[in-house]
């Protein structure tokens, strides 16, 4: 293999790392609020809005049945506004996020539903706020489930990020694409898929060493 | 301490709503252990949540320590919860923090400054005899551990008021025991009102000065826990009671007994005594006026705060138409009566 090519290869790493944290960042903090929202809202809870949750319910449906490779592309408009192309790896962090922030979302909240309610209850017998409630009892509570949310969400966008570099986002997926397929060299497609691997496991083997350390038995 | 004024919960609308609470008006005095008893769904979980507002009554008013909890804005209601501790069945520990931080947790929420929260711990794991164990994980702990806990910061606030949802159902006899000498010394030393529901007499008897009694919503009899254990005024207070104390014939006596009376069969009664000193009297009295003999066959003596009760089953030993005459002057005593069967005359 050519220093070339192992130089391009190194380079789509760190692209890759680039897209899939960003997106994956800033795709947990607004999909962790959304997920809260979405508990909180909910009939019987805390702060109930049920219009407003059927609402809020029904984008989050939207945003996670659209095929990722379709909303890329549907939201062009979009992301040539927010970055001022729709090439390159900064401007796919546009639909990875908006990908991401449902997908965290539905996780989240499941994760929440799974406190007890009795325990928002005492809080709310020691007089906590809404606001305490969240930060001090639902959030901590919910811990393990909300990182294992977060981390196949980080794994979802390793995926996502390679489909991106066959539009233009370049990363490890633009390079499996150009050279691995499109020029036969087979070396190649087998260096980026085992790369991959490599970062879902890193990903993984993180992400359940939190859990555990979040569980506290 | 507490006042209920008129208190309807209604859950539900139309033809599915469920009175949980009708019309409960309700007094605890300040410094007392007072019990709720119901059997399930009489409404006793929606009464305590009513007191701290966690239940908004439909109608009716709450006052605590002189406040309407009801007419308070949200903000003030919940500084007014601060002085209203409450424990629960499952307790409700938090897991994601040790001993020490659940007891830490109303405090936070208070806004006390992070030094005083730990100066204050440390005597309330004392007190509630959780010393050694402030840095386990509530995942570690048993159950009666667990209820410690949440004893512990239930008092954190130093509240005036201590509300208990069915707070020793999920342990056993020995840990329901020994939760309930805490809750009798925390009411001693530290004076708190305490307003507990339970389902289980033993409860009541061991630790309550009052005692309520709840039945589909409604507040049946309220008495001093003495009064209630010897002379229940109502039906379904006498059917707890008779659960509770029930003394069952045994089996070789069960096998004796036959349903009807005759010439050659001796009645056998169980008698219930609110005044232990009718009964020490009973037999002799009987001897002497009617000329039969009592034969005790099994007794059983209980005291409830100073109050006695007894319970004993007896054979009428006579001729059947004087022990007929003593059924029916026993009837007119002031003791239960309950005509098990008749025994076979042995002579
Ligand atoms: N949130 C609710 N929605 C509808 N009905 C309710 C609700 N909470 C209680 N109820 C009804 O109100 C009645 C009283 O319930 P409550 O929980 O107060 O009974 P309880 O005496 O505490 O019973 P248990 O001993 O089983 O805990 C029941 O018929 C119950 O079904
Ligand atoms: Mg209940």
């Amino acid at each position: 293999m050519s220093s070339a090519m192992i130089e391009r290869i190194v380079n789509a790493v760190f692209e890759t790392l680039y897209m899939v944290i960003l997106s994956g960042f800033i795709g947990t903090v607004l999909g962790v609020a959304m997920g809260v929202a979405l508990y909180i809202t909910r009939r019987g809870n805390f702060l109930e809005r049920p219009l407003f949750n059927r609402v809020l319910s029904i984008i989050v449906n939207i945003g996670r049945s659209v095929p990722f490779i379709i909303l890329a592309l549907a939201i062009v408009p979009f992301t040539q506004l927010l970055v001022g192309t729709f090439i390159g790896n900064t401007a796919a962090v546009v639909p990875l996020t908006l990908a991401a922030i449902p997908f965290v979302a539905r996780l989240v909240e499941g994760a929440l539903l799974e406190v007890p309610d009795g325990l928002i209850e005492a809080a709310q017998a020691m007089g906590a706020t809404p606001q305490q409630i969240i930060f001090r009892v639902l959030l901590p509570e919910a811990a393990a489930g909300i990182i294992t949310a977060i981390t196949v969400t980080f794994i979802s966008l390793i995926g996502y990020s390679a489909m991106a570099g066959g539009i233009g986002a370049g990363g490890l997926g633009a390079v499996a694409i150009n050279y691995g397929y499109n020029r036969y060299d087979t070396g190649v497609m087998l260096i980026t898929v085992i790369i991959m691997i490599v970062m879902v496991q890193g990903i993984q083997t993180l992400g359940d060493r939190l859990v555990r350390r979040a569980q506290h038995r | 301490m507490i006042q209920l004024d008129n208190v309807t919960r209604i859950f539900g609308q139309g033809t599915a709503a469920v009175r949980a609470l009708d019309d409960v008006s309700l007094h605890v005095p300040a410094g007392s252990i007072t019990g709720v008893i119901g059997t399930s769904g009489a409404g006793k979980s929606t009464l305590i949540r009513c007191v701290n507002l966690l239940e908004r009554p439909t109608s009716g008013c709450v006052s605590v320590d002189g406040t309407d909890l009801t007419s308070l804005a949200e903000r003030d209601l919940r500084r007014a919860r601060h002085d209203i501790g409450m424990i629960f069945q499952h307790f409700n520990l938090l897991n994601s923090r040790t001993v020490r931080g659940n007891i830490a947790l109303p405090l936070e929420l208070m806004g006390v400054t992070r030094s005083d929260i730990q100066a204050r711990i440390d005597p309330l794991l004392e007190l509630t005899g959780l010393s050694g164990r402030a840095d386990a994980w509530p995942a570690t702990l048993s159950g009666g551990q667990k209820q410690r806990v949440a004893i512990a910061r239930a008092l954190a606030s130093r509240p005036k008021l201590l509300l208990c949802d069915e707070a020793t159902s999920a342990l056993d006899p020995q840990t329901t025991a020994s939760i309930l000498t805490l809750l009798r010394d925390i009411n001693d030393q530290l004076g708190l009102t305490i307003l507990l529901i339970t389902h289980e007499m033993e409860v009541v008897r061991n630790i309550c000065d009052r005692v309520a009694l709840l039945s589909e919503g409604r507040i049946i009899e309220h008495a001093a826990t003495g009064e209630f254990f010897t002379r229940p005024a109502s039906t379904e207070g006498r059917s707890f009671l008779n659960d509770y104390l029930e003394l069952p014939p045994s089996r070789s006596l069960q096998q004796r007994l036959l349903s009807e009376p005759a010439e050659d069969r001796h009645p056998v009664v169980r008698l219930t005594f609110h005044d232990d000193s009718a009964a020490r009297v009973l037999a002799s009295n009987l001897a002497r006026r009617f000329d039969v003999d009592l034969a005790i066959l099994q007794s059983r003596i209980e005291e409830v705060r100073g109050r006695t009760l007894g319970l004993m089953i007896a054979e009428i030993i006579g001729p059947a138409s004087r022990t007929r005459q003593v059924l029916e002057h026993l009837h007119t005593l002031e003791l239960d009566v309950e005509i098990l069967g008749h025994v076979q005359r042995h002579d």
